[in-house]
């Protein structure tokens, strides 16, 4: 490449006045950089996911979002409610009922459900958790319980939507995309927000790790956690990998030969988009291979497990959703190893109106050990204090059980969006504590509630972003993660 | 509570606050303020909650500059032109008094001493306070005069070049023909030119050379899709629901054929207005009016369970209403759902306002022709029909007039006979009588011989009733429903509201112990019934049809009862068996609820329809058509085989007539039917109505006509938007066309044209296009034409080093723009080259191969993707089937938009995702199979010719020499690779279907290795 000195300082200037059409620029950057033409600050400039400054000093550098969509039930999980099952089978006070919104339940008729699951108080902040959750148990020194938890939002999608865009509006990005928007990714080899899924297909589908109006680089990438990790990662067969390298180096001169006839720096973009495509191809087959783990710490994250016989709402026949949550819990570290900045795990479905106690044990089952061993892992390998690890889902579900018509007893709970429960670890959250208390049968929260923008401002904060100035221009507004609100909550911080 | 009412106080105790402060403020000498960038924002942030549209606290309110100026209720002037120390706002924001100070810290930041020293100096220059740009009147500027005018074609050229010698640039040269025709291709159709196509053009010497090749493309099918495809961005459109459920809508494409339509027939975009806004009301009887309508029907549809109806009918309602703002105003109107705009002064009210244009156009269903070619033929089909059926029908009233003096004497007769023999009848009940049923319905059975059906409730049910009798000389039957508290409304039915249809009777009999449907079959000839529902006389359930039959709809809660009469009299001798099938297949759990069946004997000749004995009992010159036909009927039945006859002969005529090609697609209409009265929604809550608000627009805009009798309806607001004084929708509409031909909008915020986005680069031609837009009679083709006929257009689009300080985002437009194709294109373009691309236009959604893993991210396992057959998995991109909730990935990876929102700018991300799609993915290879393919059938071509054949299909001009020997190099690599032994099997791999006759599959696989890297040239997937 023979690039004279005036096209050089072209090629700059126009990095710096491009707008986010031109922000694709995995830079010539790169390209002039291999070159020894250009330094690799200026290259960094153009890059998407160049690493950036933070507003202030971050504790957090990575985050493992754990989203269990459908909406789990805190009542039998992490919020017990002694007095709720003692009212089992009463009516719920008229001052709640007539204030209160369902979307199955008949208000008229509808009793109080108490909860059949054992709670059991673990680690030295006596932190409450059921008896389906017995790992989670032990880890309750390194997490936050967030009691209080509420939102607008009544209805799957829109409530997804705002726990992960903190809007239910389309269009707007998610918070692994704001994230690496604000701070770029580590990771040169893979991209830097990661989607792995588990279960069936949630209600948000892809729009739970959109880039909305921010540029695509900025959208999560599913990831398949067997055969070939990320779509279209793997060479077409029959043509060897010889010839792959062979064909990108030739479409490399061609590309830079027509570079030198029109000077666009895009052209530069594109070479480096190939080529960082070419060391995906390395990296992702590398990431899913879980042969050099340790055997016995695979086990520990439930790797291998067998699936139960039956038909469950967190799964589908044919799947092994036991099997494949642990394994993203694995991949989800070794992602973070690699300098990927987002990992967003997504398990459903939890949307429990029937069934709830033989659904519920079967989904805990799914996640309680391995989520579990990935939080001691993390510990164990020095990670997690920088790593931050979310647990959360849309909303709750009502102390009420679901009397929905034509249904002789209740066995499920409908959604709950006043107060639930979410955890967080790890990244500069302080642990061992439980924040925010609801009323005695779980209906509201008295005492520290947490709107999910609080809750968004917090994680910001911990990332070293100001969630005030993590901001986007899009037709005329300046746009947010916490939308026009959101308190950094100081309690959760460490 | 002071500071509700401050600014009613004087400012004398103020006075001594102000001077200490206004040292600091002086701190900008020479620094130019201007309004829009710094002044604004001040008010916007700052002040216009209390001191805005909304609200004119203490009689202040900075939304112009004559209220601004203007006299406060303390009798001072919040804004003094020239006079920035008798000017309250600037006392107020100085202020050391809590009480007094401004913003109060309740309600806004305090200002910086920045913006102070800036608010003052805009004061004491005179406060200048411009209309903002977009919304002044639209005047048409005339082009203006150049020093150098060589080169130009049209006034477009003389706008640019004026401010391109301002800045001292010299335009770049026109692109060479190769470039120019590529670019054509794929601005206007979105296909690469082919190798015959381009020759012709660069060997065209003739004047107009460029102008056919424009024309061409222009009357090109494929223009509508290109340009259509950039509408649906903005019109969101999909093929399912959106949200959890996320239906399939199977018959959404019939909007999108009308887009591609509309736009190669070149609607005028006036006309493309109104009728995707208002087709319903304009033109109720155009069925392409009314399909145009679902523009609006594109919004999502929530069905989640447990959803409340109204909050995502609302939320589909404010979807439209901002959908309007942004594809036709350029302006986010959304801010203002919850609070009025803090820039755009678009104050709450007025949004609800727009919004009320929206909230009584209510989703249904209309039919429309399948397709043209289907309705075509059959206009053709029920013309010849009409024909025969009109013979037919003359013969009958021929007949009918003939026997008409024998009909009204023979209905006199009927009358009488039927009334002497109404109480001939005498019933008998049966013995041993049990009930069994489909569906798990049960019965009891009373004491008075009925049966009360009980247990599950299904929608549809057949009871079989069996018995014993020996009752002789049977002449009818008679089915008594009977009203039971136990039943809904009391019954007799089992529908929510007491209702049944008994769609169908059948009576068997004999004496052997089973009974066979065809030997021991009754048939029944005639019913009367003591009381019918309009439609549903007892005759109909016999009739054959099981959608028709006997209910009590309006008479519910009181018994009924229907004889039916047998053909011939049951006569056994001693016992014998019936059994008798109650048929209710209506739907909907129209079944019975108790009844009881007896046989009756006597003369049954008085047993006739109720609908007849009513006629009968009219005066016969009272009678209507109705009761004269019912009267007919029964005449001929029993005097006319002759016209009987005639009548089988119609029946069995009609049922040849062929059935009109409909399909049911959902559109807007117009709610009449208690239209909805529109509130203000505290804070965009759906639940929490405030004010009332009729329609209305925008107070910076000109108002909206109202056709008399309208009362402002979406008709009046879609003419509002295009009758020429709004100058909003012109500017904003060249603005996309020309963002669609250059890359960029003249006005770079093609999504914003308010105060807050970039002001245009060229005001002037911009007026000057929206102008003539509108003398070209809205014509899109025509403004197209315009646009790529000016030098502006065709100039090189290299970069320039030398004009990298000057202008480095290409502003001034010295040079064409090089972009990146969107997602369908890329891959159409791929196809196109490679000569896999199926070229038909319009039709159903298609389902080209989508990994597994894609579709699974859909909440509904119930969905599958099935891969279309055949040329169909090779469509254009635009027809893709788009699943809100699981995209193809191949669209989302290159900025397709999610169609969950309007989208009239589209990011292009250059991304390593990306990359491994063109390079990996199974379409693009299997383009490059079918390339090398195509490349290798030129037999007698040398590798290179064969080489920059395929090159120039893919980008028009011949490779350089470089390039054809690195391309040959690259053959050559590739040749020696598959050459070697043993490596067959990976060849064939790599040839996949698509093998060239007469070569070895190394030499096949080598060109497939190596054409699949001409497809992935920058330059190919560039628009230069």
């Amino acid at each position: 490449m023979n690039l004279t000195e005036q096209s050089l300082l072209q090629t700059r200037r126009e990095f710096l006045n491009t707008t986010a059409s031109g922000i694709g620029a995995m830079a010539l950057g790169a390209a002039l950089t291999d070159d020894g033409l250009i330094g690799s600050a200026t290259a960094a400039q153009a890059d998407p996911m160049t690493p950036r400054p933070t507003h202030f000093k971050p504790h957090a550098k990575a985050c493992i979002s754990i989203f269990m969509a459908g909406a789990p039930s805190q009542l039998d999980l992490f919020d017990p409610k002694p007095k709720l099952n003692e009212m089992h089978g009463q009516s719920l006070p008229k001052s709640i009922l007539d204030k209160a919104r369902f979307a199955f339940i008949q208000p008229d008729t509808a009793v109080l459900m108490g909860s059949n699951r054992k709670f059991k108080k673990h680690g030295q902040s006596g932190m409450e958790f059921s008896d389906i959750l017995p790992h989670l148990g032990t880890v309750a020194d390194d997490l936050l319980m967030v009691r209080g938890m509420h939102s607008e939002e009544f209805n799957h999608h829109p409530g997804q939507l705002m726990m992960q865009c903190g809007v239910s509006r389309f269009g707007m990005p998610t918070m692994g995309s704001w994230i690496t928007y604000g701070l770029g990714s580590e990771s040169r080899n893979l991209p830097g927000y990661v989607v792995l899924t588990a279960g069936r297909g949630s209600s948000g589908g892809a729009t739970l790790y959109q880039s909305g109006f921010l540029p695509t680089s900025y959208a999560g990438v599913l990831f398949r956690n067997s055969g070939e990790p990320v779509l279209n990662l793997k060479t077409p067969d029959g043509i060897p990998q010889h010839l792959q390298r062979e064909g990108l180096s030739a479409l490399r001169d061609l590309n830079q030969a027509r570079y030198q006839e029109v000077r666009d720096p895009e052209i530069a973009s594109r070479i480096s988009s190939y080529e960082l495509a070419a060391r995906m191809q390395l990296a992702a087959p590398e990431l899913i291979d879980l042969s050099n783990e340790n055997p016995k710490l695979l086990e520990e994250y439930g790797v291998g497990r067998e699936e139960p016989k039956g038909n469950w709402r967190g799964s589908l026949p044919n799947l092994n959703t036991m099997d494949t949550f642990a394994r993203n819990c694995v991949l989800a570290r070794r992602l973070v190893e690699r300098g990927v900045r987002f990992v967003n795990i997504i398990h459903a479905s939890w949307d429990q109106h029937s069934g709830l106690d033989k659904e519920i044990t079967y989904n805990a089952t799914v996640v309680d050990r391995p989520i579990a061993t990935l939080i001691k892992d993390l510990k164990q390998r020095g990670m997690l204090d920088e790593t931050m690890v979310l647990w959360g889902s849309e909303f709750g579900r009502t102390p009420l059980g679901e009397n929905r018509r034509g249904r002789n007893t209740n066995t499920g709970r409908d959604h709950h969006p006043f107060a639930y429960t979410t955890l967080l670890a790890g990244g500069g959250i302080k642990g061992g504590q439980v924040h925010g208390e609801t009323d005695e049968i779980g209906w509201y929260g008295v005492k520290d509630k947490t709107h999910i923008n609080d809750y968004h401002a917090t994680i910001l904060d911990r990332f070293g972003l100001d969630h005030l100035r993590l901001t986007h221009r899009f037709q005329g507004r300046d746009f947010r993660l916490t939308d026009v609100a959101g308190q950094v909550i100081d309690r959760w911080r460490t | 509570m002071f500071r509700n009412c401050a600014f009613v106080f004087g400012h004398s105790s103020l006075t001594a606050f102000v001077i200490g402060l206004s040292v600091s403020a002086s701190s900008l000498p020479g620094a130019e303020v201007d309004f829009t960038r710094d002044i604004r924002p001040i008010f916007a942030e700052h002040c216009t909650l209390c001191h805005g549209p909304d609200d004119a606290k203490g009689g202040l309110r900075l939304t112009d500059r004559e209220v601004a100026t203007s006299e406060l209720k303390s009798g001072h002037r919040g804004v003094v032109p020239g006079d920035a120390e008798a000017s309250e706002v600037l006392r107020r924001v100085l202020s050391n008094d809590p009480d007094a100070k401004m913003p109060p810290p309740d309600k806004a930041e305090a200002l910086t001493s920045d913006q102070i020293a800036k608010l003052r100096q805009w004061i004491s220059e005179g406060a200048d306070w411009p209309e903002h740009w977009a919304y002044r009147p639209l005047e048409k500027p005339f082009a203006p005069r150049v020093a150098n005018e060589d080169g130009g074609v049209n006034e477009i050229d003389r706008f640019v070049q004026a401010g391109l010698e301002a800045k001292g640039i010299e335009p770049s040269p026109e692109a060479d023909r190769y470039t120019l025709i590529k670019r054509l291709s794929y601005d206007l159709i979105g296909l690469p030119p082919n190798v015959e196509e381009v020759d012709e053009f660069v060997n065209d010497t003739s004047a107009n050379a460029y102008e056919k090749v424009v024309d061409r493309l222009l009357a090109s099918p494929h223009f509508g899709e290109r340009w259509g495809r950039h509408w649906l961005d903005k019109a969101r459109y999909a093929d399912s629901d959106g949200y959890e459920k996320d239906r399939n809508r199977m018959n959404a494409w019939r909007y999108r054929d009308w887009v591609i339509k509309a736009i190669n027939k070149d609607l005028p975009f006036d006309q493309f207005t109104i009728q995707q806004l208002a087709g319903d009301l304009q033109d109720p009887d155009d069925e392409e009016a009314r399909l145009a309508t679902a523009f609006n029907r594109q919004t999502l549809t929530n069905t989640e369970g447990g959803t409340d109806k109204e909050q995502w009918r609302v939320a589909a309602v404010m979807d439209r209403t901002e959908t309007l703002g942004s594809v036709w105003l350029g302006l986010t109107v959304g801010c203002a759902r919850c609070h009025t705009h803090k820039y755009d002064t678009i104050t709450q009210r007025e949004y609800y306002e727009l919004f009320a244009y929206f909230n009584n156009g209510d989703e249904t269903d209309t039919d429309v022709a399948r397709s043209e070619i289907e309705m075509a033929a059959y206009r053709r089909a029920k013309a010849a029909f009409d024909e025969k059926a009109k013979g037919l029908k003359r013969e009958i009233e021929t007949l009918a007039a003939r026997l008409a003096p024998e009909r009204e004497a023979w209905a006199q007769e009927f009358a009488k006979s039927v009334a002497a023999k109404r109480d001939a009848l005498e019933f008998h009940e049966l013995s041993d009588s049990s009930v069994t049923a489909t569906a798990g319905v049960k019965f009891d059975k009373l004491d008075d011989g009925s049966f009360r059906a009980k247990g599950p409730q299904p929608d549809k049910a057949a009871f079989t009733l069996t018995a014993r009798a020996s009752t002789r000389n049977v002449t009818a039957i008679r089915f008594e429903m009977l009203p039971d508290k136990a039943l809904p409304k009391t019954g007799p039915g089992r529908a929510p509201n007491g209702n049944f249809v008994l769609t169908g009777v059948e009576l068997l009999a004999g004496k052997e112990a089973k009974l066979d449907a065809k030997k021991h079959r009754v048939r029944l000839i005639d019913a009367g019934e003591d009381y019918q529902q309009g439609g549903f006389p007892a005759i109909n359930a016999f009739d054959g049809s099981g959608k028709t039959g006997w209910a009590v709809g309006g008479g519910v809660g009181k018994p009924h009862s229907a004889v039916f009469r047998l053909e011939k009299p049951l006569n056994f001798d001693g016992d014998y068996r019936l059994q008798i099938k109650l048929d209710q297949q209506y739907g909907t759990k129209h079944t019975l609820g108790r009844f009881r069946v007896t046989l009756a004997t006597g003369d049954a000749d008085g047993v006739a329809p109720l609908a007849v004995m009513r006629a009968l009992a009219v005066e016969p010159a009272k009678r209507t058509a109705e009761e004269r036909a019912a009267i007919a009927e029964r005449f001929y039945r029993a005097k006319s085989p002759e016209m009987t006859a005639l009548e089988k002969r119609m029946a069995a005529l009609r049922k040849s007539e062929p059935a009109a090609p409909l399909m049911r697609v959902r559109v807007i209409s117009q709610r009449t039917k208690d239209p909805r009265q529109t509130h203000v929604f505290r804070r965009g809550e759906f639940k929490q109505p405030t004010d009332p608000v009729g329609t209305g627009t925008f107070s910076t805009l000109p108002e909206v006509i109202e056709r008399e009798a309208s009362r402002g309806d979406r008709l009046d607001l879609a003419r509002w938007l295009v009758d020429g004084r709004n100058p909003l929708v012109p500017r904003v509409a060249v603005n996309h066309i020309w963002a669609n031909l250059f890359g960029e909008g003249i006005v770079r915020t093609v999504n914003d044209f308010g105060v807050r986005g970039d002001r245009p680069s060229h005001p002037e031609l911009l007026d000057w296009l929206a102008r003539t837009y509108i003398d070209l009679g809205w014509s899109r083709k025509a403004l197209i034409k315009t646009i790529v006929m000016s030098a502006t257009y065709r100039r090189s689009s290299s970069h320039r080093p030398e004009l990298a300080d000057i202008d480095p985002t290409n502003e001034s437009l010295y040079r064409q723009n090089r972009f990146r194709v969107e997602a369908e294109i890329l891959r159409d373009i791929s196809l196109a080259a490679s000569g896999l691309l199926s070229r038909k236009v319009g039709g159903p959604s298609v389902f080209p191969p989508m990994p597994e893993a894609a579709g699974a991210v859909n909440y509904n396992s119930a969905f599958k993707w099935k891969t279309s057959p055949g040329g169909d998995a090779h469509r254009r991109g635009m027809y893709t089937f788009f699943k809100r909730t699981a995209p193809h990935p191949n669209l989302t990876t290159f900025d397709c938009p999610d169609s969950n929102v309007t989208c009239v700018k589209r990011t292009r991300s250059n991304t390593p995702i990306g990359a491994l799609v063109t390079l990996n993915n199974e379409v693009y290879l299997e383009a490059a199979q079918a390339m090398a393919s195509r490349a290798l059938d030129r037999k007698t071509e040398s590798d290179a010719a064969r080489l920059t054949h395929a090159f120039r299909a893919c980008v028009a001009r011949p490779p350089s020499a470089d390039e054809l020997k690195r391309l040959q190099a690259l053959l050559a690599a590739s040749r020696e690779w598959y050459g070697a032994p043993g490596r067959e099997a990976e060849a064939r791999k790599a040839v996949g279907a698509y093998a060239a006759e007469g070569v070895t599959p190394a030499d096949n696989a080598a060109w497939v290795a190596t054409l699949r890297i001409v497809l992935n040239l920058d330059e190919f997937i560039t628009r230069e």
